[in-house]
């Protein structure tokens, strides 16, 4: 599904990824960490089309050179990114901004658009098996919501367009045990569908509600180790530096 | 020509003209000429000597030039002040005899002047050049004793109210356009609501320029009698032109004891091209007179056509409790120049105002907002609030805030907050990155920052204005 080759990256001259590999099949859950400044955001700033990069290497998507399209592409293609620092969008109503993804990402795949009552019905539905507050709905996106509610507004997100790749990263950092569970569930509802995730993380803690197939340690640009769930035990065990 | 036009259309779809045959006065200004406008609409000698005054006071008045955006120097000989389709010349009794191109002319703009075609419960004048085409819903109406007729026709059937109420709020003397616009007005809207009446619907006009080298200079009078509500929408489009026209209405509007009036304008004249090549000078002098106690007057307007775009509709809160407000939304893109704002002035005791202005700026555009709130001595236990937002596009326009504050009144407040800011990098990646590109992100950008200000307008208009906030800001995102 996503197969990334020999991806190096630069910004303002200075290198951040090099020489970068990873394949995602359909329905996989893989996790990669590392610690600040291993390139881990640079990741998933290039994955969704972020500009200001210099980038040499090939991603694919199903049957796409990622490289090729635009961010808002990418996204019908069925690329999610739920963001480390979600924006706030003043004046615009967080259902109404929630339609127009979900309208513009139908549209472009050529499928029919959802009417207010049919979005309104999907999007309660999902905010109830999320247990996010549907107060929130109404009111502007993300403007007064605390670190956690932006992040459960990113997977409430996530779970309404039901991406075929969706990249978390670093939902998990700031969130409270239950926080961390909702976000948990979100991810294990759409994985049962065989989508496939990428979730970027210090931590090993989400991975204990999120069981990842493959877990890959990220250090200055490079995957330098690759396992299974076990490596995220080890790494919390003995930290980043003796990894190696 | 059909692909030129159709081509040009996709920038600007108001921009086909008409092409019908016209009556016009010669051009240039002169008595002659006013006395030649006064003439072809048969006005009583008090509205002919009314107008020579003017005349003879514009004579001695300079042009303002205190304003933000320059523009070349106007020849006002080289204008023509009347312009009349000729089929007019017969006055047609009823919308079946109108000129069947003028019809398709407002079709094409939306705007069906047939009755049965009004589903929607507006009332609409429309004003095409110089003379008022049709006006809709007469008679419904009328049963309540609601006059919305043209200002020709309102000088014919009730010149005792037009001669009462007309230059009361804007004089003759008042400024160099305004006093302009009294010696020539051509047409423009009127409306009476009688005491205690609440209009049952949304009363509309809608301005046109078709012809070229035609100034437009309309009047509207409308006198909201005691307790009495109304709701007035005005829409403005021009064809695309290469040289500049001039529009330089007035509006007058009086609200007695109690009474309350609502103005909305959603003005998209053309803009002018990409290089800054033609467009509308909008020099538009709107005023209200809160003339009773607890009487209210509302402005809202969407600002986004013309070249430039010079106006202060204002409030003068005459009457003890009375309240005025200013709702603005003002779009710059490419070359357009914007000077706008409001004049708050509270004379009577424990009057109110408000004012939301939210400017945005794109292209090499450039926006002012200026206002002045003025608390007089006697304004006792008075307060304004104003908020100034600007938000810009690109590194290339220009956003000021020139707000003047005189206060005369120890008991009285206001407070003033201004902010400015740009659309982040990041939050159009964000948008992006769910699924929407970058024009319907910078169009969901801009219209939730002007959501204050578009709440204000009635439902059918606020959709309309959405879009045309979208499409306004079209390649503006590179």
């Amino acid at each position: 599904m996503l197969k990334i080759s020999n991806l190096s990256a630069k910004i303002d001259n200075k290198s951040i990824l090099q020489d970068f590999k990873l394949e995602i099949n359909p329905g996989e859950v893989h996790a990669i960490m590392g610690p600040n400044g291993s390139g881990k955001s640079t990741l998933s700033n290039i994955l969704s089309g972020k500009k200001g990069y210099e980038v040499t290497g090939e991603v694919m998507f199903e049957n796409n050179d990622l490289f090729s399209l635009e961010t808002e592409e990418r996204a019908h293609k069925g690329i999610f990114l739920a963001f480390q620092y979600p924006l706030e969008i003043p004046g615009v109503n967080t259902n109404v901004f929630l339609k127009t993804s979900l309208n513009a990402i139908k549209k472009a795949r050529g499928e029919k658009e959802l009417d207010a009552i049919q979005f309104l019905k999907l999007v309660k539905e999902k905010a109830k098996e999320l247990k996010f507050d549907e107060e929130k709905l109404g009111r502007q996106l993300n403007v007064g919501f605390s670190g956690g509610e932006k992040k459960k507004n990113e997977i409430l997100q996530m779970s309404i367009l039901n991406p075929k790749l969706s990249i978390l990263d670093e939902t998990d950092s700031g969130l409270d045990i239950d926080a961390l569970k909702t976000v948990a569930d979100g991810v294990n509802a759409l994985r049962k569908k065989n989508n496939s995730f990428l979730i970027i993380t210090h931590y090993q803690r989400l991975l204990e509600y999120i069981k990842p197939d493959f877990v890959h340690v990220l250090m200055n640009g490079k995957i330098i180790k690759s396992g299974g769930p076990e490596l995220a035990l080890e790494l919390e065990e003995k930290g980043y530096e003796k990894i190696n | 020509m059909r692909d030129k036009q159709i081509e040009d259309l996709k920038d600007y779809k108001y921009g086909f003209s008409t092409d019908i045959e016209s009556i016009k006065a010669p051009k240039g200004l002169n008595e002659d000429v006013i006395k030649f406008i006064s003439n072809i609409k048969k006005e009583p000698k008090w509205l002919l000597d009314w107008r020579l005054k003017a005349f003879e006071r514009l004579k001695v008045l300079k042009e303002p030039d205190w304003q933000k955006p320059k523009y070349p120097k106007i020849d006002y000989q080289d204008l023509y002040y009347y312009s009349a389709p000729k089929s007019f010349n017969d006055k047609p009794k009823s919308l079946d005899e109108l000129d069947p191109k003028l019809l398709e002319t407002y079709k094409k703009l939306g705007i069906p002047l047939q009755e049965q075609k009004r589903l929607n419960g507006i009332a609409v004048d429309a004003v095409f050049d110089s003379v008022s085409v049709a006006t809709t819903f007469k008679e419904t109406l009328t049963k309540q004793g609601i006059i919305f007729c043209s200002i020709s026709e309102a000088v014919q059937e009730h010149p005792e109210l037009v001669k009462k109420y007309l230059g009361t709020v804007i004089p003759l003397t008042d400024h160099f356009f305004a006093t302009l616009n009294s010696a020539v007005f051509t047409d423009g809207s009127f409306v009476y609501i009688p005491p205690g009446v609440r209009c049952p619907m949304e009363l509309s006009t809608y301005f046109r320029i078709n012809a070229s080298d035609t100034g437009q200079f309309e009047r509207t009078l409308i006198i909201a009698d005691k307790g009495s509500y109304v709701s007035y929408l005005e829409g403005c489009t021009a064809p695309m032109r290469d040289e500049n026209q001039l529009h330089a209405a007035n509006v007058e509007l009086i609200a007695l004891e109690d009474a309350e009036i609502k103005y909305s304008t959603v003005q998209n004249w053309y803009p002018g091209d990409k290089d800054g090549k033609g467009g509308i000078y909008n020099f538009v002098t709107k005023r209200g007179l809160c003339k009773g106690n607890n009487s209210k007057i509302s402005w809202t307007q969407v600002e986004t056509g013309s070249a430039i775009t010079w106006k202060y509709p204002s409030c003068i809160l005459k009457g003890d409790n009375s309240i005025g407000e200013f709702y603005s939304i003002a779009i710059t893109n490419n070359h357009q120049k914007a000077d706008t704002g409001t004049k708050m002035i509270h004379l009577g005791k424990n009057t109110k105002s408000k004012i939301i202005s939210k400017g945005i700026s794109a292209g090499y555009s450039d926006m002012t907002y200026r206002g002045l709130v003025d608390i007089s001595p006697n304004a006792t236990n008075s307060n304004n609030f104003t908020q100034c937002d600007s938000l810009l596009m690109g590194n290339k326009c220009g956003a000021h805030t020139v707000p003047y504050i005189k206060n005369k009144n120890s008991d009285s407040n206001i407070a003033h907050e201004a902010t400015t800011s740009k659309i982040s990098e990041e939050q159009l990646h964000y948008c992006q990155q769910r699924g929407l590109n970058a024009e319907e992100a910078v169009g969901l950008i801009v219209n939730g920052f002007c959501k204050e200000v578009l709440q204000q307008l009635p439902m059918e208009f606020a959709v309309e204005a959405q879009k045309l906030v979208g499409i306004s800001l079209e390649g503006s995102v590179g």
